[in-house]
């Protein structure tokens, strides 16, 4: 039956339109130049941090991890260098991570996607990977033939040269971030000897897994169709910001230039396009600030070499602002301006929240101290008319040694105190009793307060919890309820 | 009409070949493999239709070849909550009460064991955290009838209070007044004087004859000053606290009809583990002597 031909979206001759396109195989070029040597340290530097720094050892006395970096998960704690976070305290990591994120904004709005194509995770690895497939396969036209090829012996034993090679690097990334969660000698020979537990090999399996797909087959595409960041990056960027940008007043009209022959009427760009062919996520700079530029500049390194070899100046694509940009193309200059809004609110909230997390860290104390009061029931009528209240205590101490507390209560006339865990008879409050805390632990103690003659149904007082070994007191605020007089 | 391979002027690629309202879409098209993934979600729905039960009709749901039940799963989980506190179950079996109780771990285990078993039987008569009412002891002051002490509590929890377990503690308290054994003017006598004992003001004479009669009737099991008598759970009735009220007309309730509260026997109905952590938890509760 003959569908209506008012209904475009039903012609039959419209059908065969591909919504789903075949991936366009990247093969970029290999480039040297001064911003492809910062790629390769920062590579250098970034993985050698990764690798290594399970490896860093700080000495914490016995019993205790060994390791610079460690989130222990089972013993609840996470070790940076000499500080040592409690499950309470995360919000150091939250505070990080706010820093992280404005951080990220402020160079964003500066510099554009100086993280995507410099620092990022995928990048690097998708660096180290293309690395290793030029090693074996060669550069690019080499790949693409190889490719092109029928399978033979030779390109099957270049491909799984490759994929063992990644599969290397894979394997050291997902052990490397294991390392992270356990000793990393001690996990190391466990997994090894096969002696670990599943969830190490769960993980292990996991980075590994990710890392080979992520760096060796989707790349570019992780950037492009699967991160969040540069769909909202352009909320931080402005005509000020330094991107990599196609200086169209100069190249254009582009076209092919022979050697001596006058540059009159000729843009610099002689279309040889090197740009595109070094580029790793395979778009044309000349297009304009796209969605996919990661902002590594690798065309800027491939263009400048090609303006040396017919003598044009350098830099027909550098880092530069779209103001600078326009006012070119109308025959002026504009330099960028750094000092800008954004720029200033960014560094406040960067100060702002560096600030709180320093004085977090700098007031930190050693101990605390908390009192929970049982609800159920609220008091209890004792045989001589006095009345009881119960109170959970818990004590943390996070120094190295065990100390021993002396608890006392400051705000009730005529009370006791006794421990349901000792021995001890009821003491006068403001005597107090002494509750040991062992090292890097939580005591938690019942205590029964008892008050000879309660005048009011609340009364506010103090727990003080005092160390016997150096003095550190900590307080807690609570109330002793009464029958109603 | 749009038309394959249409280009946009502007920007030169290529349309969908949608156009409405004069409007057309620009083609972006996903990478194939996005599509592929999509295909794979749908043949893992599939397989686990096969594999779990997924399929509802009428009364009941396909049962899927693994077998898979939510209430199995949780009981093999049971099962193994089981099997890990078998070892530590078996130590409390084994200890006595006192060692219990001086071991961190037997007595953290045990008291968060108590209290749940207390949840579930003891709380509908002593409530929560043994706070009790009018009639069911407060389990949390330092005032016991039949004792506080580890045993005396493990007893009274195994065979209870006045019910038809042989080992059960029997007492019974004579009804003064239905019975005919003191007169209501004798009665209210003995009350003013047994109140007395705890500061309730009372006239000197009315005291004076509830002293005598007290002494005639009820300091055989009271004791002589009234301090109570734990092996027939007589109360001590000179402390601030009371069972069925401290006004005078509850202290004359009880003389005249007694009360004679029953608690069961447990031990008919409990594993002797479970009352262990029920005495432990009991005694922590902060009376414990």
């Amino acid at each position: 039956m003959a569908l209506p031909a008012m209904d475009p979206g039903l012609d039959p001759s419209s059908r065969d339109i591909p919504l789903f396109a075949e991936r366009q195989k990247v093969y970029p070029r290999t480039v040297k130049g001064p911003l492809r040597r910062i790629k390769w340290a920062v590579l250098i530097v970034c993985l050698a941090i990764y690798y290594l720094a399970p490896w860093l050892r700080w000495d914490r006395g016995l019993d205790h991890p060994s390791q610079a970096f460690l989130i222990d998960m089972p013993g609840r704690r996470a070790y940076f260098l000499g500080l040592e976070i409690w499950p309470q305290e995360v919000y150091y990591i939250a505070g990080l991570l706010i820093l992280a994120a404005i951080g990220l904004f402020f160079v964003t709005s500066l510099f554009g996607r100086l993280w995507c194509g410099f620092t990022c995770p995928q990048t690097v690895w998708t660096d180290l990977f293309m690395w290793a497939e030029r090693l074996v396969e060669g550069d690019r036209m080499a790949r693409v033939r190889l490719d092109q090829q029928p399978w033979s012996a030779a390109k099957l034993g270049k491909k799984a040269a490759k994929h063992g090679i990644w599969l290397a690097i894979a394997a050291a990334t997902g052990g490397a971030w294991i390392m992270y969660f356990n000793d990393a000698p001690s996990v190391t020979r466990e997994v090894l000897t096969g002696e670990a537990s599943t969830a190490v090999y769960f993980f292990f399996g996991l980075f590994t897994a990710t890392t080979y797909l992520l760096a060796g087959w989707a790349r570019e595409q992780v950037c492009t169709y699967m991160c969040p960041w540069p769909r909202f990056q352009s909320a931080m960027v402005d005509e000020q910001t330094l991107t990599v940008t196609y200086r169209d007043w100069r190249g254009e009209p582009r076209g092919k230039h022979r050697k001596g022959e006058s540059w009159e009427g000729h843009g610099d760009c002689v279309d040889c396009r090197a740009c595109v062919q070094v580029c790793p996520t395979g778009i044309d700079i000349r297009d304009g600030l796209q969605l996919e530029c990661i902002g590594c500049g690798l065309c800027i390194d491939a263009c400048d070499e090609i303006m040396d070899h017919v003598e044009r100046p350098r830099g027909l694509i550098s880092f530069d602002t779209a103001a600078n940009l326009i006012a070119h193309r109308e025959g002026r200059t504009a330099h960028p301006r750094l000092i800008r809004p954004r720029t200033i609110v960014y560094t406040l909230v960067m100060l702002v929240a560096a600030g709180i997390m320093l004085a977090t860290l700098l007031t930190r104390s050693g101990a605390t101290i908390t009192a929970l009061a049982e609800r159920n029931p609220l008091f209890i009528r004792l045989s001589d008319g006095s009345v009881s209240n119960s109170f959970v205590i818990r004590i943390q101490n996070k120094s190295a040694i065990t100390r021993h507390f002396q608890l006392t209560a400051q705000g009730l006339a005529d009370a006791t105190v006794q421990i349901a865990e000792g021995e001890e008879p009821p003491i006068a409050v403001t005597e107090g009793v002494s509750l040991p805390v062992k090292d890097d632990g939580v005591g938690t103690f019942h205590a029964y307060v008892h008050v000879k003659h309660p005048t009011q149904t609340e009364t506010p007082f103090t727990f003080t919890a005092r160390a016997r070994e150096d003095g550190e007191t900590v307080t807690y605020k609570t109330t002793f309820r009464g029958p109603a007089r | 009409m749009p038309t394959k391979g249409e280009k946009d002027s502007l920007t030169g690629r290529e349309t969908t070949g949608h156009e409405w309202d004069g409007i057309r879409e620009l083609n972006t098209p996903l990478p194939q493999w996005w599509l592929y993934t999509f295909y794979a979600t749908i043949l893992f729905a599939a397989v686990y239709c096969v594999l779990f039960p997924a399929v509802p009709w009428g009364l009941g749901h396909s049962k899927g070849v693994l077998g898979y039940t939510n209430r199995g799963a949780v009981d093999q989980e049971l099962a193994a909550v089981a099997a890990s506190q078998a070892p530590i179950l078996n130590r409390i079996r084994d200890a006595d009460l006192e060692t219990i109780r001086k071991d961190p771990q037997l007595f953290a285990f045990a008291a968060a064991g108590g209290k749940a078993a207390f949840a579930d039987n003891c709380v509908p008569c002593h409530r929560t955290g043994g706070q009790g009412g009018p009639g069911y002891p407060t389990l949390a002051d330092d005032d016991w009838l039949w004792g506080g002490s580890l045993q005396a509590i493990h007893q009274t929890i195994t065979h209870g209070i006045r019910n038809d377990d042989p080992d059960s503690r029997q007492s019974a308290m004579p009804r003064f007044g239905l019975d005919g054994m003191l007169t209501p003017a004798q009665i209210s006598d003995v009350a003013d004087y047994v109140l007395s004992l705890s500061g309730t003001k009372a006239p000197a004479e009315a005291i004076q004859r509830g002293g005598k009669i007290f002494a005639e009737n009820c300091a055989v099991c009271h004791g002589e000053k009234a301090t109570g008598n734990r092996e027939v759970g007589a109360p001590n009735l000179t402390d601030q606290i009371w069972l069925y009220g401290s006004d005078k007309a509850s202290v004359v309730d009880v003389i005249t009809r007694a009360r004679n509260g029953s608690m069961p026997s447990w031990g008919q109905r409990l594993d002797p583990v479970t009352i262990k952590m029920l005495t432990i938890y009991v005694h922590s509760l902060g009376g414990g002597e």
